[in-house]
This record gives C-alpha cells, sequence and structure tokens, in this order.
C-alpha cells in the first residue's frame, strides 16, 4: 500500500486524517481510492477527467509527478498546492 | 426593514446586512469560502435555500448551499461533467431557480447547461446542449467560454433560454431535449462584414427576460444593447442614448416589461465607466431613451469596472433597491430605483456578483 499524506484542507476532507495507506499501480489509481473512501474530496485533487488539478503538485517519494506515475506499494505521495495557484 | 446582499468578490462571500432607506453602509454579517473566488450567490425565494459557486485557485471549482448564509456550507453533488471524459468544470457563472418545484438550473463554463430537480442538491448535464457545443464552432469571450444568462418562461418549465459568450442565444421548448438558435438584427462588430451573416459567434453579456411580457428579452450584448420581442428571433438595438453600447450588467423592473438598467463601459480595450464618472442608465419606454443616474454616484475620477453578475435587484416600481459592485470593491445601492444612491460597503475584494437575498 503505498503511503498518501495531506495537509489541510484536503486532510479534513478525508476523514480528517492527513495519513492514508491506500492500493493502486498509479497515482491516480491511488488518489481514486482516496475518493471512494473519502467522497468529501472528490473533485479536489482529480478533476472530472481524471487529471490532477493544474495547481495542485503530488509528489512521490519527493519527485514531482502527475496522475499517470507508476506508484510502488511502499512509494510515499505527498499533496501539496501548487506555488502557481491561488487567486489575487 | 433590513436588507440582505449576498456579495461574491474575489476573495470569498461577503454577506452585508443594511437599511435601504437609511442609506447608511451595511454591516458584513458574515464572510465565507476566505481565499476563494465566488463567482455568484443567490437565495432561492421559494425554499430560502442559500446557493454560491465559488473556485479554488488549487482546488477547483464547486456549489455550495446553506439554509443561513452565516452558518455552515453543504456542498451539492455537481455540477460536474462525466468522469472519464475529456472535459472538466472550470468556473459556475450562474444558478438560477427554475419554474417547477426544485427545479433550478447552472450555467458553467466551458459552457453546459446543468439542471437540479433536488432543491440544488445535485446536478445534471444537459445533454442535448452539450452535444450542440461539441458539434458547433463555440468561441471564447475573454471570460471563456460561459454560459452565464438563463431566462425561464414564468409559470412554463418547458421553455428556456440560454446566453453564452460567444456562442449567442440558445432557446428550448421542450424542457432541454432539444435546442434550437438563429436570429436577426445582433451584429457583430468585432468580426469583418463578410464572416457576419449568419454567424453565431456572438459575445452575449447578458440577458434577462422580461416575467410581465415573457416574450421579450433585454440583451446587453458586446458593443450593443438589444431587445428582442418575438422570443429571441429578432433584435432590436437600443445603443442610442447611451455613452457606449459596451458593458455587462443588466437589470430590469420585474413589474415593467418597458424597463431595463445598463451600466455602460467605455468599450472592450478600455472597461471603465466613461469620462470618468459612475453612472447607471435606466429606460421605461423599452430602450427608446435612458435616463442617466448618478445622484450619490462618484462623479470625477471614478475609473470603475462593474463585472457581469455585479448588478442585483430586490422588489419593483419605484421603490425597487438597486445595488452594484466594482472591481474597486466599492458596493453601491440605491432605495427608490435608481433616483438616488448610497455607499454600502468600500473596500471589499473585487466584486464579482451581487443579488439581494
Amino acid at each position: 500500500m503505498a503511503k498518501v499524506r495531506l495537509r489541510a484542507p484536503l486532510s479534513q476532507r478525508s476523514g480528517g486524517s492527513g495519513a492514508h495507506d491506500l492500493p493502486g499501480a498509479t497515482v491516480g489509481e491511488v488518489l481514486r481510492e482516496l475518493e471512494r473512501r473519502h467522497p468529501p474530496i472528490v473533485g479536489w485533487i482529480l478533476d472530472e477527467r481524471g487529471a490532477v488539478r493544474p495547481h495542485v503538485n503530488v509528489f512521490v517519494n519527493g519527485e514531482p509527478t502527475r496522475e499517470d506515475a507508476v506508484v510502488e506499494p511502499t512509494d510515499v505521495l505527498q499533496v501539496l498546492p501548487s506555488i502557481s495557484g491561488g487567486c489575487v | 426593514m433590513t436588507t440582505e446582499l449576498l456579495v461574491g468578490t474575489k476573495k470569498g462571500l461577503f454577506v452585508l446586512r443594511g437599511d435601504a432607506a437609511a442609506g447608511t453602509p451595511f454591516e458584513i454579517a458574515a464572510r465565507a469560502f476566505p481565499g476563494d473566488t465566488v463567482e455568484f450567490a443567490i437565495r432561492d425565494p421559494r425554499t430560502g435555500r442559500y446557493f454560491a459557486s465559488h473556485t479554488s485557485g488549487f482546488y477547483g471549482p464547486r456549489l455550495m448551499y446553506a439554509d443561513d448564509p452565516t452558518g455552515e456550507w453543504t456542498q451539492a453533488q455537481g455540477p460536474a461533467f462525466p468522469e472519464g471524459g475529456d472535459t472538466a468544470l472550470e468556473r459556475i457563472w450562474v444558478i438560477t431557480p427554475g419554474e417547477a418545484d426544485g427545479l433550478l438550473y447552472a450555467g458553467v463554463a466551458p459552457a453546459a447547461l446543468f439542471s437540479s430537480t433536488d432543491d440544488g442538491e445535485s446536478w445534471s448535464l444537459n445533454e442535448a446542449l452539450w452535444k450542440e457545443h461539441q458539434a458547433g464552432d463555440w468561441q471564447p469571450g475573454a471570460g471563456g467560454l460561459a454560459l452565464h444568462s438563463i431566462c425561464p418562461w414564468p409559470g412554463d418549465p418547458q421553455r428556456l433560454a440560454v446566453g453564452v459568450s460567444a456562442a449567442g442565444v440558445w432557446i428550448t421548448d421542450d424542457g432541454g431535449q432539444t435546442w434550437r438558435t438563429g436570429y436577426d438584427g445582433i451584429v457583430p462588430e468585432y468580426l469583418p462584414e463578410e464572416a457576419r451573416e449568419g454567424t453565431n459567434t456572438l459575445c452575449i453579456h447578458n440577458m434577462h427576460r422580461a416575467p410581465a411580457r415573457p416574450e421579450r428579452l433585454f440583451m446587453q450584448f458586446h458593443g450593443n444593447v438589444y431587445r428582442s420581442d418575438d422570443e429571441g428571433s429578432s433584435w432590436k438595438e437600443l445603443r442610442a442614448g447611451l455613452p457606449s453600447g459596451f458593458g455587462f450588467p443588466l437589470v430590469i423592473d420585474p413589474a415593467d416589461p418597458d424597463s431595463a438598467y445598463v451600466i455602460p463601459l467605455v468599450g472592450a480595450e478600455d472597461r471603465v465607466t466613461p469620462d470618468a464618472r459612475m453612472r447607471v442608465y435606466e429606460t421605461r419606454d423599452a430602450g427608446s431613451t435612458w435616463i442617466e443616474h448618478g445622484d450619490g454616484l462618484p462623479s470625477d475620477e471614478a475609473y470603475l469596472t462593474v463585472l457581469r453578475q455585479a448588478f442585483g435587484s430586490a422588489g419593483e416600481g419605484s421603490g425597487m433597491q438597486l445595488y452594484f459592485g466594482a472591481t474597486s470593491g466599492d458596493v453601491f445601492g440605491s432605495p427608490d430605483a435608481g433616483a438616488s444612491w448610497f455607499q454600502v460597503h468600500e473596500r471589499l475584494a473585487p466584486v464579482t456578483s451581487v443579488r439581494v437575498a
């Protein structure tokens, strides 16, 4: 199981926890499993197409990736807001 | 009597409350969705339920509802495009109560219509109009490809007209199963003359139906104001008497089908108030003549921009309340149908929408 690490507000929408162990062969599959277990997170990280939102970054073991990146069971995924996001 | 305003801004929703008759600034009763752009907020008068659409700069758009705008909000199921498809929701431009119990509509970008039959808790894509979108050569305006105007027909849920920037007016007579477009009289001056005939690249900025005469529609277009008296089949230009035909907001008095209010801007290349004066223009003869209103509004060095949804009203006739907000963060109100104005609030974030609750 990959380890997923979330910060607020994503952790608040994921059962109040910032740490999740989830199955999946790709970043997209792991995050879809997060959505399945915690429906309030649907649409926050992945859009309807299954793509990671443009201003959200997903790091696997510290390396930036997107939804189609391969995930190993021992990997750690961190989901963080991008510095390119926000509202001016 | 207390008036409640829902003011969407680039930095959250502000719920303002005050007495319009007193002509003094309103108080901030609540701020919701801090940091996010709130594109639109409205109260459904049938149920008292509040709706707000907001977009996080990180986590995307969503629609929320609440029974108390100063309390907790609940996220609706949708609007969203089909999962696994090639389209993602970008923005929710407008929410409009329909003409049947529980029925509401949402207009979004990329341009599509969603409807709800359970008082806004869940939403479904109108597939027929979406197919028209996909089959057509729909072009975006500066604000994106947006369905921003939804005009129900009073008492008849089968009839609906919507406005799209920049893909014209679409009309259904069968509850959204089929859609038609096509009309005369609209002149897209931003296209060369030889490209105008038959084009549907029409940049509708705003459109409202006159409920007391529902075959009549008023439209703020990209460079003109128009009126249709035949459900949108033909349009008559109404620019004469206005300082500019360009603008975004539009309000009508629901009791008077000959009425419309607009807030012109200089033009597409300079989207500020003409002559550096904040003015609202009213017609009571269906656009033949316009009355300028400025009593209480800034009259010099006022370079303001008022966006599409940032003009709202309550009531009708000479006591109709009018409110608008500018991207400067200023909100103005009138307790007497535009005859006089006062500052409702200042120094908010850039205002994107204003509606009376």
